[in-house]
């Protein structure tokens, strides 16, 4: 019988996979909170971790849509990646320099801003 | 002119990722269609190798940081596939305007959640 633990995990795995089925994104929207609420991680360790695992999940995507269908433009992601990845070293910077709540309201924030984004058609 | 504020957009996409631990596709995506003139499928396929590379770098800083739990973090990637699976059934039997408003039901609700618990005295 495997443990607790180990079912949540098999739960959030497959419920970050539904979403990124169902809206063709990462994942990471569920992830963070599931890791937050179930496991008791702090922010930090939640938004870190759940990186770690849209790597993963964005792999087999882009595999499937490149490799199966061609609908990658691979320069322009390239290219486009640079800003990005710019980006995000500057993000997990300042993460490190605000408080773990903050970064909990800013998630709520874009959940918010998801909601609307979904109700209205 | 189109380009730079597609740079810019996918800027922003990446420190909303590195702050809130997500790949940043929601900004991907409209940067992709709005500006460069991708499809939408054109566009959500190569938002995923950007969220790719966005991750990658992102997870290797927090790992850096000491908040990197890799176990759970393969774990979580590599059953991710039968999730994947079981949206696509779903998205062809239900509604999609359905769909749309339930997760926004959902996702109000775990804001919610996380903001009462950043209301807490210590978290």
């Amino acid at each position: 019988m495997p443990s607790e633990r180990t079912l949540k995990l098999v739960a959030i795995g497959t419920l970050a996979g539904i979403f990124s089925g169902l809206f063709g994104v990462g994942g990471g929207t569920v992830i963070v909170p599931l890791l937050i609420f179930w496991f008791g991680y702090g922010e930090r360790l939640a938004t870190g971790t759940s990186l770690g695992a849209i790597v993963l999940i964005g792999l087999l995507g882009a595999l499937a849509q490149g490799g199966l269908y061609g609908n990658v433009h691979i320069a322009t992601g390239l290219l486009l990646s640079i800003p990005a990845i710019g980006g995000v070293v500057f993000g997990t910077a300042i993460q490190q320099r605000i408080p773990q709540r903050a970064v909990s309201l800013l998630f709520a924030a874009l959940l918010v801003a998801i909601a609307i984004q979904l109700i209205i058609p | 002119m189109d380009e730079l504020l597609a740079a810019l957009i996918a800027l922003l996409g990446g420190v909303a990722g590195g702050l809130v631990g997500v790949g940043g596709g929601v900004l991907f995506v409209p940067a992709l269609t709005v500006f460069l003139g991708l499809t939408q499928v054109e566009a959500e396929s190569t938002s995923l190798l950007m969220i790719v590379l966005v991750a990658l770098v992102g997870a290797a800083r927090q790992q850096g940081y000491g908040n990197l739990n890799l176990r759970d973090a393969v774990a979580i990637g590599v059953l991710s596939p039968f999730g994947v699976l079981i949206g696509v059934v779903i998205a062809n039997e239900v509604s999609q305007r359905a769909l749309e408003l339930s997760f926004a039901a959902l996702a109000l609700y775990v804001a919610y959640g996380l903001v009462r618990r950043a209301w807490r005295p210590q978290t």
